[in-house]
């Protein structure tokens, strides 16, 4: 938005300042949900809404019980736990299959490319609820639902996509005949691989991993339906809990995530920092 | 290298004719890049794929009847099923011996619950009979009259009509069910009124995914342009706010609008608070359609908003700048010339807040209500809870097809491989 020139009328004066106070409110819309569950976590009363204490921002207003539930409760740190060995598992086997995938899609003559291009992204776009009603069906079929095994399988084939989007994006830009120089020097096609392209592609693979990660950790639908009760996760847990008996434990669970995704966030911007940096364009 | 040319065909070092020589160099390299995406391809064809196909699949299998019922199916496959009358003997004689089997086998509890999905009370007829054909029906007596003593249903044509509609292998049965039409003798017809329910779900789920698509663009509209003409450090800064609820766990920001909107939430607390609402006046906004609305448009703005970002970043200013000069008013070289470069990021985010809204089944679920209830919280019902999977295959079946035309139109719009994330 250019800032209003000296010569502008009082409308468009009027035109612009309102813009920017729709801007602002729209802003306000999309980050306020986010940020208020923050305080209203430390609640020390079992409400949902801000007490008179806290918002004279008296200590007694606040506690951490919400949080001390959430880390004593045998259910909230079993669902924990299976978040945290079920995700980590998908993400490699999507960054490892995916990456490997997308080394051979960038190629330059692939047979079918559109066809395999439009299959593999395909989890993205088919609904989840149809995505996990026929892997209900048919992982019963093979012997797998109800598994840990199944449940991982599941979330790789949804984190795939993102790993082929990005690390087909970061492979635009790679020039092959840094690799054609490598295999010159006699280098074979694994260690050209490991040694020459990894490390420039890296960025694409990480980011495309924290996507896979995040799709398996947030993911309920295919969960709910691939699980079993012995695989529920911190997601599932809270779908039960909010459909349920809404409890003030889901916040504090809410907030923690909330910090998850920030860190998320962060590791990417600086991802997209530095290879800007590299590129040579720095933000003016 | 002009004696070669001289003699003959260009040889390659191995002395091979080049020409064959870089063919089978291509051949080899399109080998390569097959063996790389050979693993991940037969991985999502197996995970992916064909439960996919086992959906589809599932929606017009129909293997309980003629597997339970093998002698009854042959012996009505003469019967002329709009006479209107019975069919003959032959046919309650083999009814009798396939039920005798079903019940040694316990397979007519499933075909009971099979036909109970096309029409109620078929369970309990079923059951009964089932037992009875085990144990008591005489062969020297006529079957026919025995049935009929045991349960006047057997009486009716329409139970043998509909026996007769299922005994194939495969059945359209499920797909009429989900558009609201039954089977007859006389062919499809529309269900009675207050039956229809799944068309009318689906309309609701299209009327409601259009409501919070069109919305999604009215408030990431100006969103997308202040970020595209802002200066970098300025725009990364409030692309931030963009980002983070779009990293955001969907759980936690649906838990979050389900405790802003409750009717003690903050959001009525403010309104009473501000005079807007009396105390005894709080708005219903959970629950219900407002609250899927709400909810699910803070959801998928940021899919909106950076499709757009991404195509006005790259509508040159002096487009605009020249309308300007050559007398335009703001508004007409915004709407003249700015919008018409824009209809791109309006195409691609559109259709993708349309695919993914269409199918969402989380948030209402846990915000709908009954009358924010989307087609994907039937097809999941279906699966979990009441299981009749032959119904959901095919609601889910129609959905996938809407959902393949949208992504066939984006691939075309947009095209998969310009996907941008984050």
């Amino acid at each position: 938005m250019s800032k209003l020139p000296p010569y502008a009328t009082t409308g468009q004066r009027i035109w612009h300042y309102s813009f920017l106070v729709i801007c602002g409110l729209i802003f306000f819309f999309l980050i306020f949900p986010i940020i208020v569950i923050v305080p209203l976590s430390f609640n020390a009363q079992p409400y949902f809404t801000f007490t008179p204490e806290m918002l004279a921002l008296d200590p007694a207003g606040f506690s951490t019980e919400h949080y001390q539930k959430f880390f004593n409760d045998a259910d909230w740190q079993r669902a924990l736990w299976n978040s945290i060995s079920i995700a980590p598992m998908a993400t490699f086997l999507a960054v490892s299959l995916g990456t490997l995938a997308a080394v051979g899609l960038s190629q330059s003559h692939v047979p079918f490319r559109g066809t395999i291009m439009a299959l593999l992204i395909s989890p993205m776009i088919v609904p989840l609820i149809i995505s996990a009603t026929g892997m209900y069906f048919f992982y019963s079929q093979i012997g797998i639902q109800g598994t840990y095994w199944g449940v991982v399988l599941a979330h790789t084939v949804l984190g795939i996509p993102f790993v082929i989007i990005t690390v087909t994006a970061t492979l635009v830009g790679f020039d092959h005949s840094l690799t054609r120089a490598a295999a010159n020097m006699g280098a074979g096609p694994v260690r050209t691989f490991f040694k020459i392209q990894m490390p420039l592609i890296l960025p694409g693979v990480i980011s495309g991993g924290l996507f896979a990660f995040i799709t398996s950790f947030d993911e309920v639908v295919v969960t709910k339906f691939v699980g079993s009760a012995s695989q529920t996760t911190l997601p599932w847990r809270m779908f039960t809990g909010l459909r349920e008996q809404i409890s003030p434990t889901i916040l504090a669970v809410a907030t923690i995530l909330v910090g998850i995704s920030i860190a998320l966030l962060t590791v990417l911007e600086l991802l997209r920092r530095r290879s800007e940096r590299l590129r040579g364009i720095t933000p003016s | 290298m002009s004696d070669a040319t001289a003699n003959g065909p260009v040889l390659a070092a191995d002395g091979t004719p080049l020409k064959k020589s870089l063919q089978r160099s291509l051949r080899h390299k399109k080998f390569r890049a097959l063996m790389l995406i050979a693993p991940l391809l037969a991985f999502v064809l197996v995970t992916f794929v064909a439960p996919i196909g086992a959906m589809l699949l599932r929606s017009v299998e129909n293997q309980i009847v003629p597997d339970t019922l093998p002698r009854t199916v042959v012996a009505l496959a003469d019967w002329d099923a709009t006479s209107g009358e019975l069919p003959d003997e032959a046919a309650f004689a083999a009814l009798a011996a396939d039920l005798a089997e079903a019940f040694d086998n316990k397979t007519h509890v499933k075909l009971a619950i099979r036909l109970n999905y096309e029409s109620p009370g078929m369970t309990s007829l079923f059951k009964k009979t089932g037992k009875a054909a085990a144990r008591r029906f005489d062969p020297d007596q006529p079957y026919r009259q025995q049935f009929i003593d045991l349960r006047p249903e057997w009486g009716e044509v329409e139970i043998w009509q509909l026996l007769k509609t299922y005994s194939s292998r495969y059945t359209n049965g499920y797909f009429v069910n989900a558009i609201d039409m039954q089977k007859t003798p006389d062919g499809l017809v529309m269900k009675p009124d207050g039956q229809r329910v799944y068309m009318a779900s689906m309309l609701r789920t299209l009327g409601l995914t259009l409501v919070i698509t069109l919305l999604c663009l009215t408030i990431g509209y100006p969103i997308a342009f202040l970020l595209a003409n802002l200066p970098m450090s300025k725009a990364n800064l409030l692309m931030i706010l963009v980002l983070l609820p779009f990293w955001t766990s969907l759980l936690v920001r649906t838990s979050a609008w389900k405790v802003l909107l409750q009717q003690q939430g903050v959001v009525n607390d403010v309104l009473v608070w501000l005079g807007v609402l009396a105390d005894d006046s709080r708005l219903e906004l959970i629950n219900n359609q407002t609250g899927t609305i709400i909810t699910m448009t803070h959801i998928l703005l940021p899919f909106m908003i950076l499709p757009l970002y991404s195509v006005m970043k790259g509508i040159p200013p002096y487009y605009v700048r020249a309308a300007k000069s050559l007398g335009a008013t703001n508004w007409t070289a915004f709407w003249r010339v700015y919008f018409p470069q824009s209809i791109p990021g309006i195409g691609a985010g559109a259709i993708l807040v349309f695919i993914l809204s269409v199918g969402y089944y989380i948030t209402p679920e846990l915000v709908g209500g009954r009358s924010g209830k989307f087609i994907s919280n039937w097809i999941a019902d279906f699966v979990l809870k009441s299981p009749n999977w032959g119904l959901a295959a095919a609601l889910g079946a129609i959905l996938l097809a809407l959902v393949m035309v949208l992504y066939v139109l984006y691939d075309k719009i947009v095209g998969i491989d310009n996907v941008k994330l984050g």
